[in-house]
């Protein structure tokens, strides 16, 4: 690995397996995400990068029959484990999602939602906490004089970035970010792309992503999965460069998916 | 035929139907209120009825409209909500959740005068209450207890997961979704719910009959639940069919009107609010 990559890992997946019912759609994934660095997973549709990602802060709780083998470590700590305070991981490992789903209330009160839920009353706080985290997805100049307007009348490409700011405003410390760019236009996916890049520093982001030059432009490690499978995990450039694993040169120079 | 022609004639046909529905409504409201708002003063409004002499009111009856109808409001919504609520959030998919979602569907195709039966025989006979505002009230919870379970069930469901995604990525509980989330997004539909319900406890009679009595309390308004209650529906049914006042017709017709009045106000009055806030949610 190279110096620019932090030594410490953030999350760790230790021999995770995944069952949808009877169909196994993760095998036996090991995988280390290095803190303040950017993961992406790349693969073809139904190879399991999105059904990974969800099992990094328990979003497959909310769907029945799924069973989980294996462990997800977080700073050390057994995700699964029975005693784990799963409200509490969500709030520490947060996600964007392929659509961006705002609330349908005021932009203010989607930002102040998580801040409220998690107690925080005064109004000069949860002010100075909208503005801030809106100024973090850079999406302050636009909305500042409409935060009292509904959230469902901005742009695709701000919702998305809202999405990312009412994340920001929980103060997490990892990003799970699920095809966050999929729905947005060109303009608006460049603006998440640079997002990106200035919350790395702060943040430890993972990445799933369709789009490969996405991945190579903004990663500094990739993971390629084929039908639930982790294949090849490395630095971004050497993947895309030199992979080892004759597959992954296979998908990514076009030859499949 | 051609397709442009079957499709012009589709459209003249739904125009039609349209118009149709708009038609039996203005149909409707004109005989009602052409024959009942000339009865209507404020006299007949607040006024007490007779039994034997004309120019009574229905004063009494409109009152007990209301308080019978708050009260049943009051026993049904929570427990409504809640089991839609249980039944959208938390019940997971087993016999037990069919056999409870079966049951409402059954209940809410019981006729109204069945549960009026029903009614009498539990809480006028078997609870000693007689005719009451609260036996009245309580069997009139039941009837209303399944549409609003239903209703909010499917509301609830008709939010998309997405919402309750994000907020549990956020580290919100299950409660926390459901209450600043879900139920806030679901509101204009539940206000539908309630609505319908509302507008149905305000016009029904058969259970009341049963349940509530035919007479009203001596005072008005009486606000004590152990009084007889008659309500302006009954009052309606009672006149035409057992008064023995001369201008029974006068006090059927000025009664049909002002209870078409009421429930028309009513819907506006909780109809008017919830379609603002919704459209405020939705940007407009």
């Amino acid at each position: 690995m190279t110096s620019a990559i932090a030594t410490k890992d953030k999350i760790r997946a230790q021999g995770l397996s995944l069952f949808y019912g009877d169909n196994q759609a993760l095998f036996d994934i090991n995988l280390e995400m290095p803190e303040g660095s950017i993961t992406a997973f790349i693969g073809p549709s139904g190879c399991g990068k999105s059904t990974l990602l969800r099992t990094l802060n328990r979003m497959n709780d909310l769907i029945p029959n799924v069973t989980i083998n294996g462990e997800v470590l977080v700073d050390g700590e057994n995700i699964y484990a029975p005693d784990t305070d799963v409200v509490n991981l969500r709030k520490n490992v947060g996600m964007v999602f392929q659509r961006p789903n705002p609330f349908p209330m005021s932009i203010y009160d989607n930002i102040a939602y998580g801040p409220r839920i998690h107690g925080i009353r005064k109004k000069r706080d949860l002010d100075e906490i909208v503005e801030r985290s809106l100024q973090q997805a850079a999406l302050w100049d636009e909305v500042k004089d409409r935060l009292g307007k509904s959230a469902m009348g901005l742009s695709g490409g701000q919702q998305q970035r809202l999405c990312i700011a009412r994340l920001l405003a929980v103060d997490p410390q990892v990003l799970l970010m699920d095809e966050p760019t999929s729905a947005l236009d060109p303009i608006s996916t460049l603006k998440v792309e640079e997002l990106t890049q200035e919350l790395k520093s702060k943040y430890t982001i993972i990445i799933v992503t369709h789009n490969m030059q996405q991945a190579a432009r903004i990663s500094d490690t990739t993971a390629f999965f084929l039908n639930g499978v982790m294949v090849e995990h490395g630095v971004t450039d050497k993947l895309f460069t030199n992979p080892t694993d004759q597959r992954t040169e296979d998908y990514i120079t076009g030859r499949f998916g | 035929m051609n397709s442009k022609l079957t499709n012009n004639i589709a459209n003249l046909v739904f125009w039609m139907f349209g118009f149709t529905i708009l038609g039996i409504l203005i149909w409707f409201l004109w005989h009602i209120l052409a024959a009942g708002l000339p009865h209507l003063s404020w006299d007949f409004i607040t006024g007490k009825p007779q039994e034997i002499i004309a120019g009574g009111g229905v004063g009494p009856q409109l009152f007990n409209s209301f308080y019978i109808l708050f009260l049943s409001l009051l026993f049904s919504i929570p427990f409504g909500i809640g089991a839609g609520i249980w039944l959208s959030e938390y019940a997971k998919k087993n016999w037990f959740t069919d056999l409870v979602r079966l049951s409402t569907e059954m209940l809410s195709s019981v006729p109204s005068i069945v549960f009026g039966l029903f009614g009498m025989l539990v809480f006028v006979t078997t609870f000693g209450l007689g005719f009451t505002i609260l036996g009245g009230a309580l069997t009139l919870a039941l009837l209303n207890l399944p549409v609003l379970v239903r209703v909010t069930e499917e509301t609830l469901r008709a939010v998309p997961d997405s919402y309750r995604e994000a907020s549990a990525a956020l580290g919100a509980t299950k409660w926390q979704t459901i209450r600043k989330v879900l139920i806030p997004t679901a509101l204009p539909g539940l206000v539908t719910g309630i609505t319908l319900v509302a507008g149905r406890a305000l016009g029904e009679s058969a259970i009341l009959i049963f349940t509530a009595g035919v007479t009203v309390s001596r005072f008005a308004p009486d606000f004590n639940v152990f009084a007889s209650g008659e309500t302006l529906a009954v009052r309606l049914w009672y006149v035409r069919s057992e008064g023995l006042v001369p201008d029974a017709m006068e006090i059927a017709e000025g009664t049909a009107a002002l209870l078409v009045i009421v429930v028309l106000l009513l819907n506006l009055l909780i109809g008017l609010p919830s379609r603002y806030l919704q459209r405020k949610a939705a940007g407009k």
